[in-house]
């Protein structure tokens, strides 16, 4: 048995985004040095999100945008084999700025693994983190993120989940 | 664990969602593959002995690049100048080996049944990688997914399997593959080597004129004659083989449509393919052989769980 409660509703996450989207355009604007990458699997409809009205707000810029599935990174693969999705980088990163995009950050693991992940192509300049939730006094690896859409306090036992349906919202879990 | 077996001792054990999984992380590897950095740290804690009693060109060399690729840590061993020919039992072997904590076996063996006798009496995983004249999984999925990837599915497409139907680990492998992905099959060849309890067993069809199989088909697996199994005369030459059954230019411009020339090799060049078929562009051979790598690399990840 799990209570839930929903902690960002439609409106409220859409506003968040947009809100992350404008910082992420006052730092990068205009994009050329900078491309964004959204996490596989649940990090995408965030970053799709973002990229999407970015694009919207500059139609005349040529934003690079790609996916990256850390599924073969991950430091955990022993105990439960994880199915891949599709990585997509149909540019170079060599050199460039990376912003990773990914909807939860907790424990640091994943975000660990994307390192990994993306450093095997190529050597970016510099990569910054975003994320909609960030779930504090949780991590269990040196990480930050550097635009958060949300921060929360939560215990181990609870989870965070965002969901990008025809209700988008973000919902927090009470394991019972 | 994502798959429904422990082991891929034969394709009969997989599911149509095992297939599917294992052709979808295929093609995630592949990917991996196309990169500056082909590698990946997935399996790094995982040490995987390579078990070939059997000579082997192609898949010995495709299990091995998997393996680095994955990061796994690997052993070779083949059966010519070990203590198997100071009379050692494949047990004894395989325990000598695992004393030295391996946890994946990839196993080539000429007897049928080899790999699953192993399965039951030690606790590493296996994958065969032949065995007799019995299955060749990976084999099977390495063409199913060459087939896919060219085609776009399976279902309802036409694959003539031809050849040396009655020795070939790979025909058993591939009719029973595609059978489960929903494919029409039909085995093509000389009456003496096309086992007749096929079309019974599988639902196969038979076909003796390789003209009407080629006419028939989408895709044209062409087999090796395995002239090391055959302790009979079935058919009278190799040249009478080759007028009959051989696949050359002339043959695939008079079918008046394009079909894909499969081989999982080695070739026997002008026996069962002419050159000019073999390295044309309806060859699929050498993206079965860059496939096979993705193949093997998705089955090892996806069988490296705990159990």
């Amino acid at each position: 048995m799990s209570e839930q409660r929903i902690i960002m509703e439609k409106a409220q996450l859409e506003l968040t985004l947009k809100r992350l989207t404008h910082q992420l355009i006052e730092n990068h604007h205009p994009f050329c040095d900078t491309c964004f990458i959204g996490i596989q699997p649940r990090g995408v409809a965030v970053s799709d999100f973002v990229v999407g009205y970015m694009r919207q707000l500059h139609p005349d810029l040529k934003i690079d945008y790609g996916r990256l599935d850390i599924t073969f990174y991950r430091d955990d693969i022993r105990n439960r084999i994880h199915l891949p999705s599709e990585t997509v980088l149909p540019f170079s990163i060599e050199n460039r700025k990376v912003v990773l995009i990914d909807d939860v950050l907790y424990t640091g693991r994943t975000i660990r693994a994307a390192l990994d992940a993306l450093l095997d192509n190529g050597r970016p300049s510099r990569v910054e983190l975003c994320v909609v939730v960030d779930r504090l006094y949780s991590r269990q690896l040196p990480i930050h993120p550097d635009y958060v859409g949300r921060s929360i306090d939560s215990i181990v036992t609870q989870k965070v989940k965002l969901y990008w349906d025809e209700h988008p919202r973000v919902v927090l879990y009470d394991s019972l | 664990m994502q798959l429904s077996t422990r082991h891929l001792l034969g394709i009969r054990d997989l599911s149509h969602t095992d297939i599917e999984t294992i052709l979808d992380t295929a093609l995630q590897f592949k990917d991996v593959l196309q990169r500056p950095i082909k590698k990946v740290p997935s399996l790094r804690d995982v040490t995987i002995v390579n078990l070939f009693y059997e000579n082997s060109t192609r898949t010995r060399i495709s299990f091995e690049i998997a393996e680095k690729r994955l990061s796994a840590d690997i052993i070779n061993f083949s059966a010519s100048g070990s203590s198997v020919s100071k009379g050692e039992t494949l047990l004894d072997t395989v325990n000598n080996i695992l004393s030295m904590k391996v946890d994946m076996v990839v196993m080539r063996h000429n007897a049928t049944g080899a790999p699953h006798f192993l399965a039951r009496h030690i606790p590493a995983t296996i994958i065969n990688a032949g065995d007799g004249i019995n299955e060749h999984p990976t084999q099977a999925l390495l063409d199913a997914f060459s087939i896919r990837e060219r085609l776009g599915g399976l279902e309802g497409r036409k694959i003539a399997i031809i050849g040396d139907i009655m020795h070939s680990r790979v025909a058993m492998s591939n009719i029973q593959l595609l059978k489960k992905m929903g494919a029409e099959i039909m085995v093509a060849g000389p009456p003496t080597l096309i086992p007749k309890h096929l079309q019974e067993a599988f639902g196969v069809r038979i076909e003796y004129d390789l003209q009407k199989a080629l006419q028939w088909c989408d895709v044209a697996n062409v087999l090796r004659i395995q002239l090391e199994r055959q302790n009979q005369v079935l058919f009278s030459t190799l040249r009478e083989y080759s007028l009959a059954y051989g696949i050359h230019r002339r043959l695939l411009d008079s079918l008046g449509r394009e079909i894909l020339i499969m081989h999982p090799g080695p070739i026997n060049r002008g026996v069962e393919l002419d050159s000019d078929v073999a390295d044309s562009g309806h060859s699929l051979i050498l993206e079965q052989v860059e496939n096979g790598v993705a193949i093997r690399m998705a089955v090892l990840y996806l069988l490296s769980g705990k159990t």
